[in-house]
């Protein structure tokens, strides 16, 4: 089996093994995550690690998504008039899409990449394994309390991330340009249903699920080598980003 | 010990911020009162229809806002919509013969309520009623009106001599 098609099928075959093999993991997780919140002190740790750490690049970039917002939403209504829907547009646009996918991507990028380095480096200097000597299951120590403190996290980082961009929103589009704003906060009441605040953090939710457990997949499962922990910090990134989008289509299909 | 700490209170803080923001996002749909800030009086007024005129929309003078639209509600007996306006205190020297008409801001814009002046020597109180009002306008009356008033001109046509072309 050489050439093209055997490296295809031998790549296919390698996909298909890590697929399994995640599905197997995330079962596994998922079975442990009750008993690991009768140890609370743990998930509290990683709380802070994944949610607390992150807040002030959450809310710098909600502010600025929300400034742009504020200025390009003006800027296309000011054609129709009809400047008043502009917190109408933001709302909706930030709580069904806008704040749960950049909050993913960013949770992906500054929670998801410190949880997998960590997690190889800790599998690279072998402390995973000598846990596994001490009879200390690294599964139940280890990698479901920080699943589930991404967990906890998303939510509250999507709902900390939507109000900081309405603000900024708030910021251009009634200080700087001018909307009245007891229509902008009118208009907006009107037209945002609690179904569309739900939407919003359901996803957060599940992006929160997802990211936390390919970053402490991958993490777990790196090589145990320099570069196999950089290779795996990559591939969080990469496969959370991918992941986020293609379970967002599917989600917005599923409650619009 | 004390690192514990630290990270036990950072934590709290966070998760304290995060349930802030759910509660700012669950709460923000519901009403909130649109109080002006300082003096305002109310006024009443009585419209058959209100159209999209929602609460904490503006009133308006020659497009100066002087006030919001407080309340919105339907009068069993009268069968009309009672919209209260609160107006601040500072235009205290409206006519109160004054017509306050529901108006819509640009083509897909919020609907507000317009007052132009009257000419009476007497003005508004609190706890006035406005009395000429014009209701919003609802498009599917207008087209259907325009349409009626198509198809009855189209029979006197027929009768009448044919028009000229």
């Amino acid at each position: 089996m050489t050439g093209v098609p055997g490296e295809l099928a031998a790549s296919l075959a390698r996909f298909l093994e890590r697929l399994g093999g995640m599905t197997r993991f995330a079962g596994r997780v998922l079975w442990l995550s009750p008993a690991a919140l009768l140890r609370p002190r743990l998930v509290v740790e990683q709380v802070y690690n994944t949610g607390a750490l992150s807040l002030v690049i959450i809310m710098t970039c909600g502010l600025f998504v929300g400034m742009v917002l504020g200025l390009q939403g003006h800027d296309l209504l000011q054609r129709f008039g009809s400047e008043e829907s502009l917190g109408t547009g933001a709302a909706l646009s930030l709580l069904k899409e806008l704040g749960p996918v950049v909050t993913a991507l960013l949770f992906a990028g500054r929670a998801g990449t410190a949880l997998a380095s960590e997690l190889g480096l800790m599998r690279a200097t072998d402390q995973l394994s000598a846990m596994e000597v001490m009879a200390v299951d690294p599964m139940r120590r280890v990698v479901v309390p920080r699943f589930l403190g991404g967990l906890i996290s998303m939510p509250l980082l999507t709902a900390v991330f939507i109000a900081v961009a309405l603000f900024g929103v708030q910021l251009i589009g009634v200080q700087f340009l001018g909307v009245d704003q007891g229509q902008f906060w009118s208009q907006m009441r009107g037209a945002v249903e609690l179904d569309d605040v739900r939407e919003g953090l359901v996803k957060g939710l599940v992006f929160g699920v997802a990211c936390s457990l390919i970053a402490v997949f991958e993490g777990y499962n790196a090589q145990p080598t320099a570069e196999g922990v950089g290779r795996a910090t990559t591939r969080t990134v990469v496969i959370s980003a991918v992941v986020t989008l293609v379970l967002d289509y599917i989600l917005t299909a599923l409650m619009l | 010990m004390r690192q514990s700490r630290t990270i036990d209170i950072s934590t709290g803080l966070f998760v304290l911020l995060g349930f802030a923001a759910i509660l700012f996002l669950v709460t923000q749909i519901t009403n909130r009162e649109f109080s002006l800030r300082g003096e305002s009086y109310r006024v009443q007024a009585q419209f058959e229809n209100v159209g999209g005129l929602k609460p904490g929309a503006p009133v308006s003078m020659a497009g100066v806002t002087i006030g919001r639209v407080e309340s919105i509600g339907y009068d069993m007996n009268l069968f009309k919509a009672i919209v209260t306006l609160r107006i601040d205190a500072s235009y205290d020297q409206i006519p109160n013969d004054s017509d306050a008409s529901i108006l819509t801001a640009g083509l897909l814009g919020g609907q507000y309520i317009g007052i132009s002046p009257g000419g009476s020597d007497q003005s508004f109180h609190d706890g006035d009623r406005v009395e000429f009002v014009q209701d919003a306008i609802v498009l599917e009356n207008l087209i259907s009106k325009y349409l009626f008033s198509q198809a009855g001109s189209r029979e006197q046509g027929a009768a009448a001599p044919a028009p000229k072309e």
